[in-house]
Formats: structure tokens, sequence, C-alpha cells
């Protein structure tokens, strides 16, 4: 038998209500995902705070590196005209 | 010629708390930082959890069905409550594991209100009222602490308290406004609380060496008094609409200060209990590790059950 003593670790995501996105809301151990999304509606839902929830196990989520955030996300800093703000509308036109 | 001025990892942390940008799990952070959460975040996941058991004792004792559901509930938030905090906790790198058995050695703390009984009903009027109304005062400021998944534990927990807070008030109400003996249960009950409410809030601030740092790191916002200050100028005239005499012959109100003066907190009392000597701290651990370790059957059956299904789906 494994020498693992924690549950594995889960991430969970709830859809708030139907037409929404599923949010990150927090993490929660469970043996399986079936356990996994029973724990989550106790812990993450005991108000009607959702009505989806998705579970994924942490182990499988990567993520972009916080140190190197500057350069990574530098190619969208110089782009302004990606902005509607960015261009010159005359008064007279109007619904643009 | 050019020069590039490198920031060092410590400068851009100083200048993220400086603009109050939160600092999230994969961020650099000092050592210092980390460990101070991850014993401030435990210790308040801990006393979410030990927090059960005093009211968990008069579940099956409600005086009606209502009562009964209410206090499950509200018990079974603070279970949530623990669990959003252990798992805030884990992002700074240590296992639910590890602090469990903290816990269970003793080695980590939780809140010292837990080790004093309750009684009789009116003292889980008496918990909502004044320990959770203390609870709110110190979680309120947490909500902007300078670590993004304490924050973000502590917008849930705060939404939640509030109800555990007007239960409590209700039940003394319902109390106050009964036979004379209900209303002297609430009255004691009151009596006994109230100081060790008070010692909630952590020693006075001459007596409390981290305090000066965790505010430089905008983990904490206000200092243990300031905060005590803050509940008995909210909890006084609260008693007084309930008809309840505070248990303490030097308060009165200050007119030039705007709050009240209160009573020293007996402070020796205070120290014995953190150091294991109240009157139920030897209960509280011991039903903790009964029922940590009566459950390691079912933690495991489960573990093997799930592995045990994955690898019949592996091979189908
Ligand atoms: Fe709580
Ligand atoms: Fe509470």
């Amino acid at each position: 038998m494994s020498q693992q003593k924690d549950w594995p670790l889960w991430e969970v995501f709830i859809r708030s209500k139907q037409g929404l996105d599923h949010k990150h809301v927090g993490s929660l151990h469970a043996a399986d995902a079936e356990m996994a999304i029973q724990n989550a509606r106790d812990v993450y839902t005991r108000r009607m705070e959702g009505v989806s929830i998705w579970v994924v196990e942490s182990k499988h989520i990567h993520a972009s590196n916080p140190d190197e955030a500057a350069a990574f996300f530098d190619p969208a800093n110089d782009k302004v005209y990606r902005h509607p703000t960015f261009y010159e509308v005359p008064a007279e036109i109007k619904n643009m | 010629m050019e020069t590039i001025i490198e920031k060092s990892l410590e400068e851009v942390f100083e200048e993220k708390i400086a603009n109050d940008i939160r600092i999230e799990p994969k961020d650099w952070m000092p050592e210092q930082y980390r460990k101070t959460l991850v014993r401030q975040i435990s210790q308040h996941a801990h006393s979410e959890i030990v927090g059960m058991l005093p009211e968990g004792n008069w579940i099956t004792r409600a005086p009606s069905l209502k009562r009964k559901a209410i206090l499950l509930s509200k018990v079974q938030d603070e279970a949530g409550h623990g669990l959003y905090l252990y798992s805030a906790a884990e992002t700074l790198g240590t296992t639910r594991d590890q602090m469990i058995a903290d816990l269970h050695s003793g080695k980590a703390k939780y809140s010292s209100i837990f080790n004093y009984p309750t009684l009789s009903w009116a003292d889980i009027g008496a918990i909502g009222w004044l320990v959770d109304g203390a609870a709110i005062m110190n979680q309120v400021p947490l909500i902007r602490t300078s670590y993004g998944p304490y924050a973000r534990a502590m917008v849930r927990v705060c939404k939640e308290e509030s109800f555990h807070q007007r239960q409590g008030f209700e039940i003394m109400m319902t109390l106050c406004n009964g036979a004379p003996a209900q209303k002297q249960m609430a009255q004691e009950a009151f009596n006994r609380w109230w100081w060790p409410t008070l010692m909630m809030f952590g020693p006075k601030d001459s007596e409390s060496p981290n305090t000066e740092q965790s505010m430089r790191w905008k983990i904490k916002r206000f200092t243990n008094d300031e905060l005590r200050q803050r509940f008995v100028d909210m909890m006084v005239p609260q008693a007084e609409f309930l008809g309840l005499t505070v248990p303490d012959k030097d308060l009165k109100w200050n007119e030039t200060k705007n709050g009240y003066d209160f009573g020293d907190v007996d402070w020796e009392e205070f120290w014995n209990v953190v150091k294991g000597n109240g009157p139920c701290n030897k209960d509280r651990l011991s039903a903790r590790v009964k029922a940590h370790e009566e459950g390691a059957w079912v933690r495991e059956a489960a573990l093997a059950h799930a592995q045990k299904r994955a690898q019949r789906e592996a091979q189908a």
C-alpha cells in the first residue's frame, strides 16, 4: 500500500450562476474526483454559491512564473492601439 | 553607458507591500514572512476546528429543533472556516499532515477561548454573541491582509460570521426577555465569557513582540489593544440593551477618548491557559486526537478504494 498519508489536493472552480464562468475558489483534499466534488459542495457552496463545480488535481495545474511576469507580459505593454480609446472619433460621428 | 538597475527580490517584495499589492503563493517572500503566516494561518485554522467542540457539546441538547438546526449549521460553518484556512496555509508550502501533527503535539496553538467549558445553554448564546463578535472584530481587517490566499479566505469567513453573531445575540435576547431564572442564566454566561473574550485579542501591545513586524508587513492592520478597545466600545451598548451588567467594576465612559475605560485583563490567567492549564485544554486536544486516530481507517480505506478504481479504469 502507498505511504501517502494526505489525500491528494484538488483545486475547486465554481460557476456561481448559469451564464457565468467557473471561478477558482480554493482547494481541498479528497481521495478521488467524486469525493472532491462532494466535499467542494459542502465546503464552498453551503449558501447556494454555485450551480456547477469543477475540480482539478492541483498537480495538473501549470502556472506562469511570477518572477518573469514583467518580461512575459511585455508584448502587450506597448500596444495602446489595441484599445478603442487610442482612436479619435470626430464629435459628429455618433454611435461608434 | 547605460546601467541597468536590477531590483533585488526583497525590494520588489517591499514595494508590493508598500503599494498594497497582494503577495501571491509563488511570489518571492522573506522566509520570516512565510513563517509568520504559516504560524498565524494554521493557528487560525486550528481555532476554527477546535472551536467546534464547546458548541458541538450542545447540539444534542439544544432547546428546540430550530435552535438545533441553527447550531448544527453554525458548527458546520466553523469546519468550513478551518478548511478554507488550512488550504490557504498549504499554499505556503506546509502540508495538512504537518499542521495537524503540530496541533496534536501541542507545538501549534489555537485560540485559548475554546479551553473554557460550556456549562449551560446560555453559554451557546454568549459564545455566538461575544466570541464570534470578537472573531469578526479580528477578522474583518484581515480581509486587507497582505497575503492573497489568506485575504480571500477571510472574505468568505466574514460573510458567514455575521449569522453566527446574530444567532447568539438572539439566544441571549430570548433568555433576557424570559423568566428571571433565564435572565440569570444569561447574566452568568455573560460573566463567564466576558473576560476570556477580551483575551482573544492577544497580549497587551507592550507584550506582543510580533505585532510590530506583522504591522510593517501589513499582515496585521490594527494592534491587539486597538481591537480590544473597539470591541468593548461596540459591546457595552449591546449588553445594556439586553439589560445585562458588564462584570467589570472599572468600566466607565471616557468622554475625552470617546470610548470606555475598562479594567485590566487577568494576564496571569491568560498565560496560564496559553501554557495548557486552562479548564479544558486536555479535553479539547484529546478529543481532536481521538477523532483523528479513529478516523484513520476511513481515510486509508478511501485512498485504497480510489487507487483500486484508478487501476481498474487503467486496465479497462
Ligand atoms: Fe469561524
Ligand atoms: Fe463563527
